[in-house]
């Protein structure tokens, strides 16, 4: 006696939580019967095996067709094939678009194409997320780029809007077309303590204060490409360093006002200029897209190891980024304190949220 | 009187891309309606067309707007080629011919293919404009409401309820002509599709027709289906029963029709028979007032049955009830002629309706309160046909002629249980090449005529017989005559009023009634059972089946015995039995619900014995089976908390002395229509209960009596429409549809191995059904529908439907004290609702008050807002429609958007925790699904799977667009499913019907209730606000 033909088909279509974990987890159906028995579901329940293989069968016969849908999820509210309350719509597409942290990490800033797709596998191997998700997870990053890449207004409103996802999720894949467009390097050693919280906190500073969105929200592509003319500018910032009479009032005005108030004030002093000139450099080279990829590399470089190794507590980075930025205002030979203010005050942020170990 | 179609096209969304190069669609839409076709402009390069057409108008008869289909075809621009076809939609027009449903269809469709699926919608607007012209030899029948629902719709209540009615017609199935064989698979299947719907829409203008004779204006429990018979044709047939319905938002003062003697129900002249429709060439019906006629000795016999002589016998009004000599008073109030003729030609007999049906059948499951009287037991017959080819489609007369004789065959059954009236009739066929069996059960019943249309004044006198039965039992009293039963039973006196007699078992098809007292829950039953047979040919194999079928009927009814004494319980309910034929084999299937119904006597256990008792170890594997036995017995006894009041014997009076037979079941099977063998299932003089286990045979059947597990706790399963014991439904409903198909290893099959290949298919299933809906717990699944059908040699194929609501445990406690009494109490407060009778018909036992006194409204409210949820027992379900009165003024408030487009489906008649506001129409879908890549597409499984998510979605659709938010009484009445791997194809036909309406939740009615004013709170309202 052998099973010809097996479904269950609800008027209201099922979906349970866990099945449809492990499908997107890319688990095979036995795989996934395998490890549903390993819960203990067959005890809480009393179902033999062969009805859990039935019942995983047909959940993920739905979730195969709800697949073409959930690709494009405004098609999933319209539908009329399966008749699914709202939560669990939203919840279908939530998880769909959901992604591992280590995945996103190997693929954050590289160009979403065949070649990186044909990487998956190695990917697979190294994190051991199985091929099929890490296949989902890349294409969900590809499909989202590709329809929000030359879209007006606001990225994270677009993602929302084409891909009915969560706020806090529009907001990741925000900055993960972000990566994507600019192919920030992130891949580095260095920079393999950084999670992806912290670039994509850093990629929603940048697109407020750095793109062309940030000054017009009329432009195409206005939250995706960084405003070039900015970049240009940031040259002007050069004289911070190059000037050494403004370099060292620079430095007496910030050490004037945090001394006594940092606990590695010597060590600040010592590094004063070093730092300095570190994150003025890396404003300066933005104009080569090469040096834009490393920006993460740089900073890191530049500015957060040598504070690393001092041993500067984050409090104290706070105070001296801080009075480093104010201070420029009280330079009266320096003419750019807008650009400075647009640049530093993004960078203040980002580097305080990569410092750390 | 003609009419004006107009069908306007919105706009399409989400069409499949048909030109490569573009990646977009140049779509246009033609509509058809009979030989009318329009076209839209084509709508260039764009996959979401907005076509905005002008209205198209159809002039047409209203016999065509019946019959035909509007047809609406998708299609793609090509100026090279031909224009290739995205898709079509169907749209059955009908509910837009009767005035009360809905006034527009407007909503999105899926657009559907039969090799495709469904590939985008489209939104289309339809109106109807009749003109109206009384027309006394009209064609049509617009006007009459359908209803698939087996009890009186909800928002109706029933003036008269006429009889059976019932139509076919037949045609040469596309399929199978010869230009299918050169046509493509999509034009076959199209034809296909639009001619059973064209098929169906004629039939139901028949029946309508037959409907407006009888001077009723609906149909209830309206059943169709398909014989698809190959290479003979096509049968469409449908059954129902003609009714004449009130809606109760008419201000009409709710009273039954027999103390309401309206000027229009009189002034019908009435024939003698004035259905010339009916196939019956006779003077009527040959039965006549014979079935009421329960003198002991004469009237009994079925050869007796045209005999007039009997019928001038004064029929032992008793009833059972030794209240003879009551009769006289009412016949003052004799108002019509021929009433009177009829009376004096009968000697009064209540239930001359029966000489106007030539067949007393009812397809209702349920009843209004107080309709049914007395429940015989089931009848059943079985017919084998060897099918030939339909010659004239015109005259479908052999195929008529078949029917006709069984319903002959159930007719007289019933009479042979002393009952007037069959209840729950339902008719079935199986077919596997050319041959047929036709099928058809019921229950056989004493009726009240208060509800029949003759019945008007009589009623008053079945009614005074009917009140000194105390509610809630007497419709388990025997109609029979006890000294001269129609087969040797055990009876004992009513363990509820102890003045009646009752059998021991009581085998029902229809609905619980909702007065009745039953302690406990109830369970899903079922019987399973195959037998090999050799292939043969024609004449051989019908005589092969023939020769099985006695032998299966008795060991499906063994096996339903014995596995309701296994669950303590002495009632079932719903049964359905099926029998399936194949090219190798018979299944036998019967699914029914098991109660304990508080009047009938406890059911004793099980006893088995062995044949060879010197052997002892024989001995002790005995002992331990019969201590297994018991404590399955216990065990299901406290599961389904059956813990009946203890009764001393001396009450209850010695039982009377008969031979002791546990089976109110009678039928028969015959091959031509002469011969019919009656089965004695009396077990020969052996107590029914003793199983003796002298062979291999027997052990498996003790084997799998015990092999069958109780549903996991929290889970409850019936077939019925309400579980008995649970009341506090909460909301939530699952409708699924579930397939198995399972191939049998070939080698040497036995008919054990068979039975338990059939025996565990079934249990998986819902095993895996109870899995799947573990969610739901504590839930219930009700109206579970079984099918069986035999695709292939090799092949099991087993259809389910049911719907799993769940419900409040906390509120599910219930004493069964409280539940007894209340449910007395209750009855009587329905009863009264009803009896409108004069005074003095009443007897002392019911307060008489033709309007409730103000403590039934408290009780009433007091169920609703409180916990007893004992109480509420047993008006679970109000079924009655009168209960609906005091919603009749309130304007529908528009239906809940809260949750846009969600549309319910549920087999059952009902919503929990919603009232049903309006009745939209009928729907009665037909579709066949083809693919030629069955790999690609996951499969037979996935096939399946998507093709069936199509359907519900195509019915949503239409509900949808009708206006309304739910289908109700959903029955998928056809699953036909064929696929040949080898060539990477399958196909499946798929019929689907119910009732689409709008409903409201109640916690939204109350809002509108206390914005009205309370003048409108008729008597008949208590029952509205006793709702779970």
């Amino acid at each position: 006696m052998t099973s010809e033909l097996d479904i269950f088909v609800g008027n209201t279509t099922l979906i349970d939580e866990d099945v449809y974990r492990l499908w997107l987890d890319g688990y095979s159906v036995s795989d996934a019967v395998a490890l549903r028995v390993r819960s203990g579901i067959l005890e809480q329940t009393g179902a033999t095996a062969a009805v859990l293989q039935s019942d995983t069968m047909d959940h993920y016969r739905t979730f195969h067709m709800l697949e073409r849908l959930l690709h494009a999820p405004p098609k999933l509210l319209h539908q009329l094939i399966f008749q699914i309350p709202p939560s669990r719509q939203a919840l279908l597409i939530e998880r769909y678009y959901a992604f591992d942290e280590a995945f996103v990490r190997e693929v954050l800033g590289k160009k979403l194409s065949k070649g990186t797709k044909k990487d998956l596998d190695d990917i697979s191997t190294k994190t051991g997320i199985t091929l099929k998700s890490c296949r989902r997870q890349f294409d969900n990053f590809k499909r989202v780029f590709k329809v929000v890449e030359e879209m007006r207004g606001s990225l994270v409103d677009n993602i929302q809007q084409h891909f009915l996802l969560s706020d806090r999720l529009a907001r990741d894949y925000a900055a993960i077309v972000f990566f994507a467009n600019n192919r920030f390097e992130t891949g580095k050693k260095k920079l393999q303590y950084l999670s992806f919280g912290d670039f994509a906190f850093c990629a929603e500073l940048m697109i407020q204060n750095w793109t062309l969105g940030a000054v017009d929200s009329q432009v195409d592509d206005m939250d995706v490409d960084l405003d070039k003319e900015f970049l240009q500018d940031l040259k002007e910032l050069k004289m911070l360093v190059a000037d050494k009479d403004l370099l060292d009032l620079h430095k007496s005005l910030v050490c004037t006002a945090l001394r006594g108030k940092l606990g590695v004030f010597s060590e600040m002093e010592a590094n004063f200029k070093n730092l300095s000139r570190g994150l003025v450099n890396v404003a300066a080279k933005l104009t080569h897209n090469k040096d834009v990829r490393d920006l993460f590399v740089d900073l890191v470089e530049k500015f957060v190891e040598p504070c690393r190794s001092d041993h500067w507590p984050l409090n104290d980075v706070r105070l001296f980024l801080n009075q480093y930025s104010a201070s420029v205002h009280s330079l009266d030979g320096f003419r750019h304190q807008a650009l400075w203010d647009r640049y530093m005050g993004t960078l203040r942020g980002c580097l305080l949220r990569l410092y750390h170990d | 009187m003609p009419g004006k179609l107009k069908v306007k096209i919105v706009a399409g969304r989400h069409l499949p891309v048909m030109d490569r190069a573009s990646d977009l669609t140049d779509a246009f839409v033609e509509v058809k309606f009979g030989n009318t076709t329009f076209k839209t402009d084509v709508y260039l390069k764009s996959l979401n067309p907005q076509w905005n057409s002008e209205w198209f108008k159809f002039e047409v008869d209203d016999e065509d707007l019946q019959d035909e289909p509007l047809q609406i075809t998708v299609l793609d621009h090509d100026t090279y080629s031909a224009n290739d076809a995205i898709g079509k939609v169907y749209i059955d027009i009908d509910p837009l011919l009767y005035s009360e449903a809905a006034t527009v269809i407007s909503g999105w469709f899926p657009i559907y293919d039969t090799i495709h699926g469904i590939r985008g919608e489209i939104n289309v607007v339809v109106k109807v404009d009749l003109f109206n012209d009384l027309n006394r030899f009209r064609q049509s029948s617009c006007g009459v409401k359908f209803f698939c629902t087996t009890s009186i719709p909800k928002c109706y209540r029933a003036v008269i309820i006429h009889g059976f009615v019932e139509e076919l017609v037949v045609n040469e199935d596309p399929e199978y002509q010869w230009i299918d064989r050169i046509r493509t698979p999509r034009a076959s299947n199209e034809a296909r599709q639009r001619l059973i719907s064209l098929m169906s829409g004629e039939l139901q203008r028949k029946i309508g027709l037959k409907v407006l004779e009888m001077r009723g204006n609906a149909v209830v429990g309206y059943l169709q289906c398909f014989d698809l018979e190959g290479e003979s044709g096509l049968v469409v047939r449908a059954i129902g029963t003609a009714c004449t319905l009130d809606k109760l938002s008419s201000p009409a003062a709710f009273l039954p029709a027999c103390n309401s003697p309206s000027k229009e129900m009189k002034e019908i002249p009435f024939n003698e028979d004035p259905n010339p429709n009916t196939h019956s060439s006779g003077p009527s019906t040959p039965l006549k007032n014979q079935t009421y006629s329960f003198s002991p000795s004469k009237s009994y016999s079925r050869q007796s049955s045209s005999s007039d002589t009997d019928l001038s016998l004064t029929p032992k009004t008793g009833m059972g009830s030794g209240s003879a000599g009551k009769e006289g008073g009412p016949f003052k109030a004799l108002l019509r002629q021929q009433t009177q003729s009829a009376l004096e030609q009968r000697g009064g007999s209540p239930h001359r309706f029966c000489r106007r049906r030539e067949f007393p059948f009812f397809t209702l499951t349920a009843f209004p309160p107080g309709f049914l009287v007395h429940v015989g037991g089931v009848v059943s017959a079985r017919s084998v046909k060897l099918l030939d080819r339909i010659h004239n489609p015109d005259e479908p007369e052999t195929r008529d002629a078949w029917w006709a004789e069984i319903r002959q065959e159930i007719k007289s059954h019933a009479k042979a249980l002393g009952c007037h009236a069959v209840v729950g009739y339902s008719e079935s066929t199986s077919i596997c090449e050319e041959v047929c069996i036709l099928s058809a059960s019921g229950t056989a019943a004493v009726l009240n005529p208060r509800f029949l249309q003759d019945g008007t004044v009589e009623g008053c006198l079945e009614q005074r017989l009917e009140e000194n039965l105390p509610a809630g039992c007497g419709f388990c009293h025997i109609p029979y005559d006890e000294l001269n039963m129609p087969f040797p039973a055990h009876l004992t006196y009513c363990y509820n009023c102890r003045k009646q007699k009752v059998p021991d078992v009581l085998f029902t098809t229809i609905d619980l009634p909702i007065d009745a007292t039953v302690i406990g829950k109830g369970c899903l039953i079922q019987a399973r059972l195959c037998r090999l047979k050799k292939k043969a040919q024609a004449e051989a194999n019908a005589t092969a089946i023939s020769n099985l079928l006695p032998f299966m009927e008795y060991e499906v009814h063994t096996q339903l015995m014995n596995k309701l004494k296994l669950k303590g319980m002495n009632a079932l309910f719903g049964l359905r039995i099926q029998i399936t034929v194949g090219e190798n084999m018979l299944m036998g299937l019967a699914s029914a619900t098991g109660v304990y119904l508080a009047a009938l006597p406890t059911p004793g256990g099980i006893q088995i014995a062995g044949k060879t008792p010197n052997d002892g170890s024989y001995e002790q594997h005995i002992s331990h089976m019969q201590k297994k036995i018991n404590d399955t017995i216990a065990k299901n006894k406290e599961l389904y908390e059956i813990n009946p009041p203890e009764v001393s014997e001396e009450i209850i009076g010695s039982p009377i002395p008969e031979p002791r037979q546990r089976s109110r079941l009678l039928r028969s099977q015959s091959e031509s229509s002469d011969e019919v063998t009656e089965l004695d299932l009396s077990h020969g003089k052996k107590d029914a209960f003793v199983l003796e286990i002298d062979d291999t045979d027997a052990m498996e059947d003790v084997h799998s009596l015990l092999t069958d597990v109780p549903p996991p706790s929290g889970f409850y399963s019936c077939n019925t429409e309400i579980m008995p014991g649970i009341n506090n439904w909460t909301s939530e409903i699952q409708m699924f549809t579930s397939v198995r198909v399972i191939r049998l290893s070939s080698l040497n099959l036995t008919n054990q191995a068979l039975n338990k290949n059939f025996n565990d298919l079934c249990e998986n299933l819902l095993k895996s059904l109870y899995f799947k809906l573990r969610s739901m717990i504590p839930c219930c699944l009700c109206h579970v529908n079984f099918t069986v059908s035999l695709p292939e040699d090799e092949l099991i194929q087993v259809t389910v439907t049911a719907v799993a609501i769940t419900f409040d445990k906390n509120q599910a406690l219930q004493t069964t004290k409280t539940h007894v009494e209340k449910s007395l109490q209750r009855a009587s407060t329905d009863n009264e609702e009803l009896l409108q009778f004069p005074l003095e018909l009443c007897s002392d036992s019911l307060p008489s008050h033709p309007f409730p006194p103000a403590k039934e409204h408290l009780e009433s409210a007091s169920s609703n807002s409180g916990i007893p949820a004992a109480q509420r027992a047993v008006t679970v379900e109000k079924a009655s429609p009168m209960g609906e009165g005091n919603f009749r003024n309130r304007s529908a408030p528009p239906c809940a958007n809260s949750t846009v487009g969600v549309v319910k489906m549920t087999p059952l008649s009902f919503i929990p925790g919603a009232k049903i506001t309006k009745y939209l129409g009928i729907i009665n879908m037909f579709f066949i699904r083809e693919t030629t890549s069955l790999r690609e597409e996951g499969g037979v499984s996935g096939f399946l799977h998507a093709f069936i998510a199509e359907v519900f979605a195509m019915v949503r659709a239409h509900v949808a667009a009708l206006g309304g938010n739910a289908v109700v009484s959903y029955i998928m009445k056809q699953c036909v499913f064929m696929e040949n791997p080898n060539k990477n194809q399958a196909q499946c036909l798929i019929n689907v019907s119910g009732d689409a309406v709008v409903f409201v939740r109640e916690s939204e009615l109350e809002v509108v209730s206390t914005q009205q004013p309370t003048a409108n709170c008729q008597p008949s309202c208590t029952g509205g606000e006793v709702t779970t």
